[in-house]
C-alpha cells in the first residue's frame, strides 16, 4: 500500500540533500569545532555557514543572531524562561490560549513560581483578540510570547501588528514561528520581533535540531550552562552533522517558498474544496483568508475524529486530529475549544497538512478514500438517523 | 498511537449488528455528542424471553465502536437476567483488554445495556440522574456511578476513575467529591486501599517544618547571603518572609517554588503551600 503523508505540521520526511550534506560529518568529518587543531577547528566554518543559512531564510540582519538548539521546545523554553529572568523586573507574561504545549508549559512554569500570566482568547476562526492585547501589554512590561501561525488550523496572526503593540509598552516580543519559517516568507529584521523560535523537522530536516533568533541586545539568560558554545547562550559541544543539516533544509525551504505558496496551496485548496463538495456536514475550522498554505483543519459532524483517522490510516493516510480520544485527554484540542468550535464537530476533526513533496495523486487518494469512512461512520452513529 | 488488540481492531472495522430494530423491546441511549462519544442500543426477545436480536448505534472512536459491537455479540442468546450481571470488564476481557485511558468505552457500554433494561422493564426512558446526584459535572457522570466504577474496577486512584468513567477529566472541580467517594467505597469494601501515615498533630506539624526549614532550607540560603523567616502556619498554607540577599531577588519566586516549598512536601505534606510576605 502506497502511503499518503498529509501529516507534515507533526513532522517531515529529511530531504535527500540534507542527509547528503550531513554524511561527512557523520563519518569523517567528527572533530570537535573548539580544538585548536586543524582536524577539529575545520568543522568551524560550517557551523557559520548553517547559521548564515538560517539567519537568510528568515531574514535576520546579522547571524550571529542565531543560536542553534536541540529543538523548538528548547528554543520556547530559552525564549520565556531565559526571557522572563534576564529582565530587571519580573515581567507581566502574556500569551495566547491557542498555543503549543512548548510555549503554554515554560509560561505556567513562570505563573507557578508568582509571575503574572495573561492568557488572551482567540475568535470562532481562531483570530487573537488584538483589543485585549492591546489593553494587556499597557498594564506593566511585558514577555509576550505569541505564535506566528497555528500549527493545529494553519491561522496566522499578525506579528508586526503585535509586536508593535508589545514594544510601544516597552516589552518584549516573542513568537514561536515553528510551523511558519519555510512556509510563508519573513524578514524579521524589519519587523519589531525580538525572538524568534524555529524547528528542523518541520522543514525537513531531522528531529534534534532547532535554532532561535535573538534579536540583537536582548537579554536572555541561558537555560544550559557550562560552556562558551553559542556566544554562551547554549552550552555543549555543537551537534555539526544537524546544525549543517538544518542550514541545508534552510536553504531548501527559501528555495521552495514560492511552490509552497502556488503548488503546494493548489492541492491543499483542490483537497479542500473536494472534501467540502463530497462530505456533506465537513467545515473548515480556522480563518480562510489567513492561513498557511500547506494546512486545512476540517471538521466532520456526528463523527468522532479518531476513528476517522484510524480508517483513513486503514487506508494508508497519515493525518492528525484535534479529538480528545486520540490524545488521550477527555476533552478535545485546547485550540478548538478555544474557538468555540460547535459541539457536534469538535470532536471530529482531521488536520491535513502538505509539504513540497506530496503529489496531486495524494489528494486524489484522499477524495477517493474520504467520503466511504465518512459516509461509513455516519451509518454507525445515532446522531445521523 | 493506541495498542489496540486484534480483537479491537476487527470489532472496529467490522462491527457487527450496526444498526436500528423496528418495534425494539428495550432501548438505552448513553452519551452525548459534547461528551464525545454516545451509544444507543437496542433488543428483542424472544417468547422464552432470551434477547434474538440486538443492534447498535455509536459515535466516539474506534474503542468506543469496538465495545458497542463487542456487547451486542455478548448478549445475544441471553436472558435479561444473565446479561444484566455484565460488567464494563466482562466487555474489556471479551475485547483481549482496553488500553487504560479507554476504559470509559467499556462502561458506556454496560450503561446503555443498563439503560435498554430498565427501558424494557419500565416502559420509560432511562434517565442516570434519577439514579445518583450528578458529582462531575463535565461529564454529567453521578455518584452511583462513580461508586459502581469503583467497586467493579477496584478503581484506586484519581486517574483510574477518570480513565473509567470520564469524571474528573475536565475542569477538575469535581476531584474533591471524587475523592472522598472513592475513599468511602474502599472504607465499605473494608480494603486496606491506600495506607495512609498516621495523621500529625498541629504542633508536630509546625515543629517538623521549623525543622524542615532550620536543617534543609536556611543553610542552603545562607551560603548565597541569604536567609528565611518562618512567619506563620495556617493549615497546610506556610507564610516565610525572605531575609538578606535573598529579600529583593529577582529569582526568589522561584527559590520558593523549587526549594522552599519542594523541601516541605517531600518532608511534611504534599499539600503544603508557601507564600511569601513581603
Ligand atoms: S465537574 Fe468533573 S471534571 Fe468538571
Amino acid at each position: 500500500m502506497r502511503t499518503v503523508y498529509l501529516d507534515n505540521n507533526a513532522t517531515t520526511k529529511i530531504a535527500d540533500e540534507v542527509r547528503d550534506a550531513m554524511m561527512p560529518f557523520l563519518t569523517d568529518l567528527w572533530g570537535n569545532p573548539s580544538s585548536m587543531h586543524t582536524f577539529g577547528g575545520q568543522v568551524k566554518k560550517y557551523i557559520e555557514a548553517a547559521r548564515e543559512q538560517v539567519a537568510a531564510l528568515i531574514g535576520a540582519a546579522d547571524p550571529q543572531e542565531i543560536t542553534f538548539t536541540s529543538c523548538g521546545s528548547e528554543s520556547n523554553n530559552l525564549a520565556i524562561r531565559g526571557g522572563a529572568e534576564a529582565m530587571d523586573k519580573p515581567p507581566h507574561i502574556i500569551t495566547s490560549k491557542v498555543e503549543h504545549a512548548a510555549v503554554s508549559g515554560p509560561c505556567h512554569y513562570l505563573e507557578d513560581r508568582g509571575f503574572r500570566l495573561t492568557k488572551i482568547d482567540v475568535d470562532q476562526l481562531g483570530r487573537l483578540d488584538l483589543d485585549a492585547l492591546r489593553r494587556e501589554v499597557k498594564t506593566s512590561k511585558t514577555l509576550t510570547s505569541i505564535m506566528w501561525a497555528n500549527n493545529e488550523t494553519g491561522v496566522i496572526f499578525p506579528v508586526g501588528l503585535i509586536g508593535e503593540m508589545v514594544h510601544e509598552a516597552g516589552g518584549i516580543f516573542h513568537t514561536d514561528a515553528v510551523q511558519a519559517v519555510g512556509k510563508i516568507p519573513m524578514k524579521v529584521s524589519s519587523l519589531p520581533v525580538d525572538m524568534l523560535s524555529l524547528s528542523g523537522h518541520k522543514l525537513h530536516a531531522p528531529k534534534g535540531i532547532g535554532a532561535i533568533y535573538i534579536r540583537r541586545g536582548t537579554k536572555v539568560k541561558p537555560l544550559v550552562l557550562g560552556g562558551h558554545q553559542e556566544r554562551g547562550r547554549r552550552a555543549g559541544t555543537e551537534n555539526v552533522p544537524y546544525i549543517v543539516g538544518l542550514g541545508v533544509a534552510c536553504a531548501l525551504a527559501g528555495k521552495h517558498l514560492t511552490e509552497e505558496n502556488t503548488r503546494v496551496k493548489a492541492m491543499r485548496d483542490r483537497l479542500e474544496q473536494g472534501i467540502l463538495a463530497t462530505c456533506p456536514g465537513a467545515r473548515v475550522n480556522g480563518d480562510p483568508k489567513h492561513r498557511l498554505p500547506n494546512t486545512t483543519n476540517i471538521s466532520f459532524d456526528f463523527i468522532e475524529g479518531e476513528a476517522i483517522l484510524l480508517m483513513l490510516d486503514d487506508r494508508g493516510i497519515c493525518t492528525s486530529t484535534g479529538s480528545a480520544c486520540a490524545s488521550g485527554s477527555l476533552e478535545p484540542s485546547h485550540v478548538l475549544r478555544a474557538m468555540n468550535v460547535a459541539g457536534v464537530s469538535v470532536h471530529g476533526s482531521i488536520r491535513f497538512s502538505f509539504s513540497t513533496y506530496n503529489t496531486d495523486e495524494d489528494v486524489d487518494a484522499v477524495l477517493t478514500e474520504l467520503p466511504k469512512v465518512v459516509k461509513r461512520l455516519r451509518e454507525l452513529s445515532p446522531f445521523v438517523n | 498511537m493506541w495498542d489496540y488488540t486484534d480483537k479491537v481492531n476487527d470489532h472496529f472495522k467490522n462491527p457487527r449488528n450496526v444498526g436500528k430494530i423496528e418495534n425494539p423491546d428495550g432501548t438505552g441511549e448513553v452519551g452525548s455528542l459534547a461528551c464525545g462519544d454516545a451509544l444507543k442500543l437496542m433488543f428483542k426477545l424472544d417468547d422464552k424471553g432470551r434477547i434474538k436480536e440486538a443492534k447498535f448505534q455509536t459515535f466516539g472512536c474506534a474503542s468506543a465502536i469496538a465495545s458497542s459491537s463487542a456487547l451486542t455479540e455478548m448478549i445475544i442468546g441471553k436472558t435479561l437476567d444473565e446479561v444484566e450481571k455484565i460488567t464494563n470488564k466482562d466487555i474489556a476481557e471479551y475485547l483481549g483488554g482496553l488500553p487504560k485511558q479507554k476504559v470509559h468505552c467499556s462502561v458506556m457500554g454496560r450503561e446503555a445495556l443498563e439503560a435498554a433494561i430498565y427501558n424494557y422493564r419500565t416502559g420509560k426512558k432511562w434517565d442516570k440522574e434519577l439514579e445518583g446526584e450528578v458529582v462531575c459535572h463535565c461529564f454529567g457522570v453521578t455518584d452511583k456511578e462513580i461508586e459502581r466504577v469503583t467497586r467493579e474496577n477496584n478503581v484506586q486512584t484519581l486517574e483510574a476513575l477518570t480513565n473509567a468513567c470520564k469524571a474528573g477529566g475536565g475542569c477538575g472541580n469535581c476531584l474533591p467529591d471524587l475523592q472522598k467517594i472513592i475513599d468511602r467505597v474502599h472504607g465499605e469494601m473494608g480494603a486496606a486501599a491506600v495506607p495512609e501515615k498516621k495523621p500529625l498533630t498541629n504542633l508536630q506539624r509546625i515543629h517538623l517544618i521549623e525543622d524542615v526549614i532550620d536543617r534543609e532550607i536556611r543553610p542552603a540560603l545562607r551560603q548565597d547571603g541569604g536567609d528565611l523567616e518562618l512567619i506563620d502556619v495556617d493549615g497546610n498554607t506556610v507564610k516565610v518572609r525572605f531575609r538578606g540577599a535573598c529579600s529583593g531577588c529577582v529569582v526568589s519566586a522561584i527559590t520558593l517554588k523549587d526549594v522552599v516549598e519542594a523541601r516541605l512536601k517531600d518532608n511534611v505534606s504534599e499539600d503544603i503551600r508557601v507564600e511569601e510576605v513581603k
